[in-house]
């Protein structure tokens, strides 16, 4: 691969220099027949990271595999995805996820970090081989049933006990399930007209409520994917107060979109938990400016379009993120004024990689390039 | 008119000029031959996803007395449950030359699915959709109500002023959900009476008043004179197993009409059930056999209802000759 002197780009920190990159790394000088990118006037950021990606490989290749999902990524601008747990088999095993780590170093678009199970199956009853995913080749650092909750207490517990002994994090789908049984849509007004089941935000607070105590009891460290309401702010809020090591993540659509979309009863905007009321993305985007929430992740949960092409009830939860996130991020946080370059390069790239403990050596940032 | 999926698409005048064309169908009904030429060489597809033999066989007469040709479709529950079965099974019936087409779905929001995406190009008739709405039944209770008071003198009415207490499972309910928006657009107050446990948390936000009280309610709360109309609703056994109430005892005894209840109704206060009634749960024998009762009126008024909405989807110009 010839180098690439990418010039003029302007850094996060407002500053322009030129960008050197030879054989995959920053150097300081253009060796001869460096290939020159004009790119005056355009934005460098670090590669993105994504702490929540769905990539369906193995199991569910007619909604996305290894390949394009991380084609997706690199088309994003991330050059790292973490691989959500939810494959069949299920990623609860060293076997499943040294597989899936491969296949992404096989393809070569982005850094594939799989995500262990915390529980055998996603089923909630006994803890996975997590010590087995963390020591395989696949060093798994971040476990999470996500797409469910890990809702018994005292097998939280035991996860967030387990996972301390080697920095590890349990990622938690926070959504209690006897409160959101058949649950298609935010509750509320627009729910009760709909005659859509309601997804009350109490369902997603209570859990993050429970875990953070948790968390503090024993010491160790929780992570809360896509929190999507103003009460579970308030609660992260009083959570980092305390001193208690949580970290939290919003995705890109609950940063931009409200409920009122379900109304069309067009299923491409169902997802879960559900899109809520613009009071609620107000808080979001506020909570990720002040730090309550640290990081944006994707949740990309592509599906094959007869499961969207359907009655609301009967299609599945989920839509696309990885090759929009920037953009979202920029419409909603940076359009508005409420983050800066410097902070997007934070809560979409290192941020998330500190969170994912993906490893420093294997990346160097912009402002490591510029010292070197 | 091009679909009718929902009550809310409908202005005042709009819903009276419905009730209006059904006073004339229903004029039909006593001729010798109680037949329309009307809709010959339509096809009308009802598509009843849902079991639903009242309603079903309602639309059936309906297009029937029309001169439609019917064609119909039915599916138990969840047997056909996967996305696919919704495009597939309307564009295969499309694909035979269908006008309109009738559709019962369990998922709220599929008739407006079926009428928004491009899959068919007939006219969408809502015949119920999961707990979202039930507009010909709206429709029909609203006739029945407006025919109730005022007769022979029914044409080019609204409901202004009238007083409508409906009691039960209000959070399950497209009936309810219809009557609520359809009955205050044709100027009635509308008053929900049931368990805190089956009101929408959202109710607040539609254009009723609600109590858990219905000994107060049926006492005129909150007008201080008591209903012209009280519309039971059916609870679906499913229901009595899910906690939403503690058994069926304790609901009749605090929601059912039950006899005592039914006894402190004035004489000119109309009860009303969409059906199936459950006897002796949420409404007693005594009530819904009773004078006041116009149970089978609106049985009646729905096929008229039918007619009137098939007829002004298909037959008023609202559709073009030999569409298909």
């Amino acid at each position: 691969m010839s180098a690439l002197v990418i010039s003029g780009a302007t850094l996060p920190d407002g500053t322009r220099r030129d960008l050197v990159v030879d054989g995959g790394v920053f150097v300081d000088d253009a060796p001869a027949g460096a290939i020159r990118i004009d790119a005056d006037g355009l934005q460098a950021l670090p590669g993105l990271v994504d702490l929540h990606t769905h990539l369906r490989e193995p199991g569910f290749e007619q909604s996305e595999t290894v390949l394009s999902g991380t084609r997706a990524a690199a088309a994003g601008g991330f050059t790292a995805v973490h691989a959500m747990a939810n494959t069949f088999p299920v990623q609860d095993t060293a076997g499943v996820v040294e597989q899936v780590a491969s296949l992404g170093a096989q393809h070569g678009y982005a850094t594939v970090r799989p995500v262990g199970a915390v529980t055998v199956g996603l089923e909630g009853r006994r803890l996975a081989e997590i010590g087995a995913m963390a020591r395989s080749r696949a060093a798994v650092r971040m476990f999470s049933d996500d797409g469910k909750c890990v809702a018994d207490a005292l097998l939280m517990r035991r996860a967030l006990e387990y996972v301390a002994g080697f920095d590890g994090v349990v990622a938690q789908h926070a959504q209690e399930p006897r409160l959101t049984e058949g649950a298609q849509m935010n509750e509320g007004e627009l729910s009760s007209e709909l005659g859509l089941a309601g997804w009350p935000g109490v369902a997603e607070e209570a859990i993050i409520a429970r875990d953070v105590l948790l968390a503090d009891q024993v010491g160790a460290r929780l992570h809360v994917c896509h929190v999507s309401t103003a009460g579970s702010v308030e609660v992260l809020r009083w959570a980092k107060g305390r001193g208690i090591a949580v970290t939290a993540e919003v995705t890109p659509h609950h940063l931009l979109l409200t409920e009122q979309l379900a109304a069309s009863y067009d299923a491409r905007y169902k997802v879960n938990p559900p899109l809520r009321s613009t009071e609620d993305v107000a808080a979001v985007r506020a909570a990720l400016a002040d730090g309550t929430i640290d990081i944006v992740a994707t949740d990309h949960a592509p599906h094959p379009v007869e499961s969207k092409e359907a009655a609301w009830a009967e299609a599945s939860f989920g839509m696309v993120g990885l090759e929009s996130a920037l953009s979202v991020v920029q419409a909603a946080m940076v359009d508005t004024g409420l983050l800066g370059w410097v902070d997007v390069a934070r809560v979409l790239s290192s941020a998330p990689a500190a969170i994912g403990r993906l490893g420093v050596t294997t990346r160097r940032s912009l402002s490591a390039a510029r010292r070197t | 008119m091009r679909h009718l999926l929902s009550v809310r698409d409908l202005s005042r005048d709009e819903a009276v000029g419905i009730l209006d064309v059904a006073e004339d169908m229903a004029a039909v009904a006593t001729r010798a031959v109680p037949k329309l030429p009307t809709l010959r060489g339509r096809t009308v597809a009802n598509l009843f996803f849902e079991d639903s033999t009242r309603t079903r066989l309602s639309f059936e007469a309906a297009a029937k007395r029309l001169s439609a040709d019917v064609i119909t479709f039915t599916a138990k529950g969840s047997s056909v449950s996967k996305g696919e079965s919704l495009k597939d099974t309307a564009q295969t019936v499309a694909a035979m030359g269908v006008d309109a087409v009738v559709i019962r779905h369990g998922a709220s929001g599929a008739a407006r699915t079926l009428a928004d995406g491009d899959w068919i190009d007939a006219a969408v008739v809502n015949a119920g959709d999961g707990t979202h709405e039930h507009p010909t039944q709206a429709l029909l209770d609203a006739y029945t109500m407006r025919k109730t008071r005022h007769g022979d003198a029914s044409r080019g009415r609204d409901l202004e002023g009238l007083r409508v207490t409906i009691v039960g499972d209000v959070l399950h309910s497209r009936v309810a959900r219809s009557n609520a928006w359809l009955l205050a657009t044709l100027g009635a107050r509308v008053h929900l009476v049931g368990p805190g446990t089956l009101l929408p948390p959202g109710v607040a936000g539609w254009p009723v008043s609600t109590g858990t009280d219905l000994d107060a309610a049926l006492a005129g709360e909150p007008w201080g004179e008591h209903p012209d109309a009280v519309m039971m609703l059916r609870i679906q056994s499913e229901r009595m197993h899910d906690a939403f109430f503690p058994n069926e005892r304790e609901y009749t005894r605090e929601w059912g009409l039950d006899e005592a209840r039914f006894a402190r109704l004035p004489a000119d206060t109309m009860v009303m059930h969409p059906g199936p009634m459950n006897r002796g749960l949420e409404i007693s024998s005594a009530a819904a056999d009773s004078a006041r009762s116009v149970v089978l009126d609106q049985v009646t008024n729905g096929v008229s209802i039918r007619m009137a909405v098939l007829y002004l989807v298909l037959g008023a110009g609202g559709r073009k000759e030999g569409a298909s």
